[in-house]
């Protein structure tokens, strides 16, 4: 990699830059400030109270109760440990578990995972525009149902969904409900002590805090059985040294997404309309896969019709462009991406799916750039496209 | 991000013979939008000396589909029909340098697209040609293996042959194969496994002997079992990242556990009933009923 090479990020949604600051804030506590925050020693015990800052920050980033915090590794496992501890807690013999057909797949696999182990896991639709049928979930979530976990945003299209209304129907039947908050997180705000939501997981990196670390917030008053087990750490919640260098990271990330989170939001989603409005203007057959009323403010998902995202992709890496696809042939999959095909977006669409998310860090030099770059790409692919040939033929 | 040689990219960024010929001597189309990749190619022959005097392409695809199919044209041009059915999707990938395994597929759509085109070529001219078969290229022969990319065992087994592969993975590589569902997995292994039992025929395979199993003691009946599950089954399974072992024999009823892989794939019952029971029908007894302890 050249780092004078300039690169123009829209990948946001798959991970986002360390925020300076926070890596600043990190590395003393790395070769200097060693010590294990359980210790009994001055040296490692006086990080405790380091941990609790960041503890702290990223309750009040959250809208919680600090003890309402569990450090975790990453969004997956925080998604891992609120179901599997749901199932556990459950005072009844519910074994039954209802989740999204565009969960990400920490989620989905799980339940994979738990149908093979006997759960019965039963997946909410969602219509052409990926928005959530509430009237199969509300047949779905009944007295059998042990959690509810429905995603508070989608990583592909930026869907927002109906947490609140969802928690309602879940406690309704008796059950708990959880979100998977990793892309809401820093992007929409929330205060959970004024919500329903009895557990909710984050991913730092996500919010310009490292990868690594994460946060499962457990609405105090909610049983909770840790999934990984060993010391007595976070309070017996979640065993594992406490990784202090990456808990002052998330803090200092959580401290910064809310300093300026209108202005901040508001330039991100000034940036996505302007590019979104412009390339559908300049390229023609352009689908917008997602609920554009409903969605977050730094992601955009269009699909360039008759063409293969891989394609689109590997022209634009050569201009520096970073965005992503729900192709198959990106992935080493060979089909598109679930949340498409839940969607029923056609296959001449879901192929050529590119998704575009933005950060703090964009500038309208990067949106000029990809609306000055894009159409010209799309053109060229679009001549080698035997399918385009036939719809520009018909039209 | 895939690692694409210079070749690859060159071919990808700067297609050669991109576009239609409007009065192609031979056409053909392959792949359609719901796998993912197509490809439409154009031949302009000869008619006298059957050689191959223009081709043209479009393709549907990753980039990897691209330079298979731009290069797959330079390849023929200059060719007889005869010497061009002989190209295979090794020939493109040759060319190219190299292949990532996943893309291996898309080199396999140039080769079925072109000898679907010479197909019809041939046909046309009453010619026979090698390698290609002088049926309507739509008259796909041989059964559908793999229903969610409509792949054939006709076309597995000519892949495996040309490609000498030997694992399910690899078939799924080259012809997408086993790449969705995955419920015909097992179907792609016992292909695999006909082919290489065709390939090492003279070789007499050691098989332990046959006993008359219904009047051994239960103790020697277990043993032999065991000999059978070592012998005969783990390795199957262990090509593939699975493992067996046995749990108790009661009575006829052989209590087994899968490992590995094995554990959690979903086609667990199916490798239970075909492949456990029919060796151990096969070198002990009709009687033994396999079943997950």
């Amino acid at each position: 990699m050249k780092g004078e090479e300039r690169v123009i990020y829209l990948d946001n949604n798959a991970t986002t830059r360390t925020a300076p600051e926070a890596v600043a804030a990190m590395l003393p506590y790395f070769s200097e400030y060693y010590g294990n925050a359980s210790s009994i020693h001055k040296f490692g015990g006086r990080l405790a109270k380091v941990v609790e800052e960041g503890r702290a920050k990223v309750a009040a980033f959250l809208g919680a109760d600090p003890s309402e915090i569990i450090f975790t590794s990453c969004g997956t496992e925080g998604d891992n440990a609120a179901i599997l501890s749901a199932l556990d807690v459950c005072p009844v013999r519910r074994r039954k578990i209802v989740i999204s057909t565009v969960e990400h797949p920490a989620i989905l696999n799980l339940g994979k995972d738990l149908e093979r182990r006997g759960y019965t896991v039963v997946k909410i639709p969602v219509d052409s525009l990926g928005r959530l049928d509430m009237d199969r979930a509300r047949e779905m979530i009944d007295e059998q149902t042990a959690v509810v976990s429905v995603m508070w945003a989608n990583n592909e299209t930026g869907n927002l969904y109906p947490v609140e209304a969802l928690a309602e129907l879940a406690h309704r039947a008796g059950a708990l409900f959880h979100t998977d908050a990793v892309q809401a997180a820093g992007k929409i705000p929330f205060k959970l002590r004024d919500m329903n939501i009895d557990m909710l997981s984050v991913s730092g990196h996500k919010f310009h805090a490292p990868k690594g670390i994460g946060a499962l917030y457990v609405r105090r008053g909610v049983r909770f059985r840790p999934f990984v087990v060993g010391g007595h750490q976070e309070r017996g919640r979640r065993a594992g040294t406490e990784n202090v260098p990456y808990i002052v990271g998330m803090g200092v990330a959580a401290e910064l997404a809310m300093a300026n989170f209108e202005t901040e939001n508001n330039y991100v989603r000034k940036l996505r309309d302007d590019l979104h409005n412009r390339l559908i203007a300049a390229i023609p057959s352009v689908r917008v896969n997602g609920d554009v009323e409903h969605r977050l403010p730094n992601t955009t998902n269009l699909s360039f019709e008759y063409i293969e995202g891989e394609s689109i992709l590997m022209h634009m890496d050569i201009h520096g462009i970073c965005a992503s696809s729900g192709s198959a042939c990106t992935t080493g999959s060979l089909e598109p991406s679930h949340v498409m095909r839940a969607m029923g977006v056609p296959y001449t669409a879901a192929h050529g799916a590119i998704r575009f998310s933005f950060s703090r860090y964009n500038t309208q030099e990067d949106v000029d750039t990809v609306v000055e770059v894009l159409p010209g790409i799309i053109e060229k692919i679009r001549a080698i496209s035997p399918y385009w040939a036939d719809f520009v033929a018909k039209r | 991000m895939w690692d694409y040689n210079n070749k690859v990219m060159d071919y990808f960024l700067n297609p050669r013979n991109v576009g239609e010929i409007a009065d192609a001597d031979a056409e053909a189309e392959v792949g359609n939008m719901t796998c993912g990749d197509a490809l439409r190619i154009f031949l302009k022959i000869d008619e006298k000396t059957h050689k191959i005097l223009d081709a043209k392409f479009k393709t549907f695809g990753c980039a990897s589909a691209i330079a298979s199919s731009s290069i797959l044209t330079e390849i023929v041009i200059g060719m007889t029909v005869e010497e061009a059915a002989r190209v295979t999707n090794r020939d493109i990938v040759d060319r190219l340098g190299e292949l990532p395994e996943e893309k291996m597929h898309c080199s396999v759509m140039g080769m079925e697209a072109l000898q679907a085109a010479l197909g019809e070529y041939a046909k046309k001219h009453g010619l026979t040609l090698p390698e290609v078969k002088n049926d309507d290229p739509d008259d796909h022969e041989g059964r559908i293996v793999c229903k969610c990319f409509g792949v054939t065992d006709a076309k597995i087994r000519k892949v495996v042959r040309l490609n000498h592969l030997t694992t399910v993975a690899q078939v799924t590589e080259y012809t997408k194969a086993g790449g969705a569902c995955g419920a015909c997995l097992d179907q792609i292994q016992q292909i695999l496994d006909e082919m290489n039992n065709t390939v090492h025929a003279p070789a007499e395979v050691e098989k332990p002997q046959t006993v008359d199993f219904d009047a051994l003691s239960p103790v020697k009946k277990a043993l032999k079992v065991q000999e059978v599950i070592d012998k005969e089954i783990k390795p199957a399974l262990e090509r593939d990242g699975g493992s067996i072992e046995l749990i108790d024999l009661d009575g006829d009823v052989v209590k087994v556990s899968l490992r590995g892989v094995c554990a959690t794939c979903p086609n667990s019952k199916l490798t239970l009933r075909k492949l456990v029971q029919g060796k151990l029908h096969e070198f002990l007894s009709d009687r033994l009923v396999v079943e997950e302890a």
